[in-house]
């Protein structure tokens, strides 16, 4: 189980209360297409990717984008116990979708770039960290029912 | 590799950057060292304190090692022969820790550019250091 600081939790959930889950999911994922275009392979279904300016305007990527952040937020209404409310999509991300975990890193990090740019001074290098924790240990235990 | 597109967008943005050297530089070093503490390991003769004079004067002078590597975006090797020489025989820094100092920079870019940072300047960005950090290591071994 991982241990969070008062101060960490504190961090979290007060940043996530200002968070704009469809738009910043929306960008967020249509970043992760456009900044590593290697991670269209999982969306062939999506239609137009073929320009930054497409992506950013293509109605399945912020649909998915908000279900994806949605979803981050199980982990913040539950940071002592994220392996468990992850687990089924765990097993969902290796057994059908065949996601490389790598990809969950890769999409934390352009999270925080998101917030960075959406919160700016209020996202203080200690809100950073707590929040690099939190995407790390999402990624992991998205990966844990990994075989 | 960089594409004219992303070469002009690097450059562009890198006004802004100019107006704040040392305030950029410390804060990617200051958000390093809090996120990653393991990069703290590198820098045990430093007093690590919130804007310490070792953390501005050094952060100065990684962000101005990346504007002669911005002004030189075709001739990256080249430019940044010497300091590829420092870390490669001298400083041997793990090179997992320059995707480290990176992302913390684009964190920094992130916060003081806001809207501006758009999905284009990013990605050109994270190209941008990807390579400088690929020079920075490519006398390791």
């Amino acid at each position: 189980m991982v241990h969070w600081t008062a101060e960490e939790k504190q961090l979290i959930t007060s940043l996530w209360g200002k968070v704009n889950v469809e738009e910043c999911g929306g960008e967020a994922l249509a970043r992760l297409l456009i900044v590593y275009p290697w991670t269209q392979r999982f969306f062939s279904t999506f239609g137009n990717l073929s320009s930054p300016t497409a992506i950013m305007g293509n109605p399945k990527v912020r649909a998915h984008g908000k279900k994806v952040l949605t979803s981050f937020g199980d982990a913040v209404k539950n940071l002592d116990n994220i392996k468990a409310t992850y687990a089924k999509l765990s097993e969902l991300h290796c057994n059908k979708l065949h996601v490389d975990p790598e990809n969950f890193r890769l999409l934390g990090d352009i999270l925080l770039i998101v917030l960075a740019t959406r919160f700016a001074k209020e996202f203080t290098p200690a809100c950073q960290a707590a929040w690099q924790k939190l995407a790390s240990v999402v990624a992991h235990a998205l990966a844990h029912q990994y075989h | 590799m960089l594409t004219e597109d992303e070469k002009h967008l690097i450059e562009h943005v890198w006004e802004k950057v100019l107006e704040h050297q040392e305030d950029f530089g410390a804060e990617a070093l200051e958000r390093m060292f809090c996120v990653y503490p393991s990069t703290k390991t590198y820098f045990p003769h430093f007093d690590l304190h919130h804007d310490s004079e070792q953390i501005r004067h050094h952060g100065k002078k990684v962000v101005g090692a990346l504007g002669d590597a911005v002004r030189h975006l075709d001739n990256l090797s080249a430019t940044l022969s010497e300091l590829s020489n420092l870390h490669a025989y001298n400083l041997r820094v793990d090179p997992v820790n320059f995707k480290l100092l990176s992302h913390c920079f684009q964190v920094v870019l992130g916060v003081h550019l806001g809207r501006e940072y758009t999905p284009q300047v990013h990605v050109a960005y994270d190209k941008f250091l990807a390579a400088v950090s690929a020079v920075l290591a490519e006398k390791y071994r």
